[in-house]
């Protein structure tokens, strides 16, 4: 698999910026409108539905992105082993009493079995 | 609220209060998984390059893991600023009904003022939002929002320490090593989303973002996170309303 380079430029100022405009402000901003209604929200509105899918999609995409497009040290364990290593360990959470523990313990053993066995 | 009963926990002071919270916070389980999750994320944010501090201060201002994980990746991979943004505010929406929950719990009505909540209301996160509504109910009216900062800051505490420690160890272990610590990220994701996902759409809009998620990208699809979210999430919801149609 490819090896993401780090196209973002680290040095200075800039990602402390980029910290408080791409982080803080967007996430921030909904506890704000929390405290401004405070009351009066409707949790099954169907546009939280909706919203909520949305977010769950966006979530689901960057972990499968960072199993699929490993970078760095975990390059070095193949592609196969990865995605293996994540599907044992749901596997196990969803069998074992649905423990996250057990889930990303098997996951994680599965992961450097297969990366000693197999890595580079 | 429920009528106060004569058992609620009294303190002598408020920091008396807040001290119970660090107690609690340190004494339950999700002092583990936040231990674990941001080892993780500390892994990451080596990884991309950027600065141990940098992600002390995102523990402390952003305060959402699955939001620090979305910047970390998407600014790290190259990804525009405006989507990295979006991204990250649309994973951010279920906070808004968690503070508007947590609020009817901590106002202590006739004293209460509103900035005495902005703390409060910047803490709100998973771990600290599923213990307050345990934990408050039983605490005095008047403590409750020192007991609630306590509690926030213990876990805060917890994430920025275990980020540095993350941090260094993905830079200090030999590879396949820092490699798992690296995995823990997506792995502790993957299958605590799962476990959030009850009704069928996000379970339907869990599935579609694996899918689509390293589709997008591998067919080197612009702004491939929103795609993802907007595509899973109404392929999804338009599930949901014909299953409800058909039911």
């Amino acid at each position: 698999m490819t090896t993401t380079t780090t196209v973002f430029d680290t040095a200075g100022a800039w990602p402390y910026v980029l910290l408080l405009l791409v982080g803080f402000l967007p996430n921030e901003i909904w506890r704000a409108l929390g405290l401004v209604l405070a009351h009066g929200l409707d949790e099954d509105s169907e546009l939280v539905v909706l919203s909520r899918a949305v977010a769950t999609a966006i979530i689901a995409g960057v972990v499968a992105k960072l199993i699929v497009f490993s970078s760095g040290s975990l390059d070095s364990v193949p592609l196969w082993v990865r995605v293996a290593a994540a599907t044992i360990g749901f596997t196990s959470y969803a069998l074992v009493r649905r423990s996250v523990f057990v889930g990303v313990a098997g996951g994680e053993a599965v992961l450097l079995l297969g990366g000693f066995l197999f890595g580079r | 609220m429920p009528p106060p009963a004569p058992s609620r926990r009294t303190f002598t002071s408020s920091g008396a209060a807040f001290a119970a919270g660090v107690r609690a916070a340190w004494l339950s389980v999700f002092f583990l998984v936040l231990a674990g999750t941001y080892s993780g994320i500390g892994a990451l944010a080596h990884d991309f390059g950027f600065s141990a501090w940098w992600l002390a201060l995102s523990s402390v201002v952003v305060w959402a893991a699955p939001a620090q994980v979305i910047l970390i990746s998407a600014l790290g991979n190259g990804s525009a600023a405006i989507e990295a943004a979006i991204a990250v505010a649309l994973s951010a929406i279920r906070l808004l009904p968690m503070v508007v929950a947590l609020l009817p719990l901590l106002r202590d009505d006739a004293n209460t003022r509103k900035r005495e909540l902005l703390l409060p209301a910047h803490f709100t996160a998973v771990s600290m939002w599923v213990e307050s509504l345990r934990l408050l109910p039983a605490i005095a009216p008047e403590h409750r929002i020192a007991f609630c900062n306590g509690l926030s800051v213990g876990y805060m505490g917890t994430a920025v320490t275990f980020g540095f420690v993350g941090y260094y160890l993905a830079a200090g272990l030999p590879p396949l090593l820092a490699g798992a610590l690296l995995f823990l990220t997506p792995l502790s994701f993957l299958i605590s989303t799962a476990r959030n996902s009850r009704m069928l759409i996000e379970r339907v809009a869990f599935v579609l973002g694996l899918a689509f998620g390293p589709l997008l990208t591998w067919y080197g699809v612009g702004l491939d996170l929103l795609w993802t979210g907007v595509l899973g999430g109404v392929i999804a919801y338009g599930i949901h309303r014909w299953c409800r149609t058909a039911a």
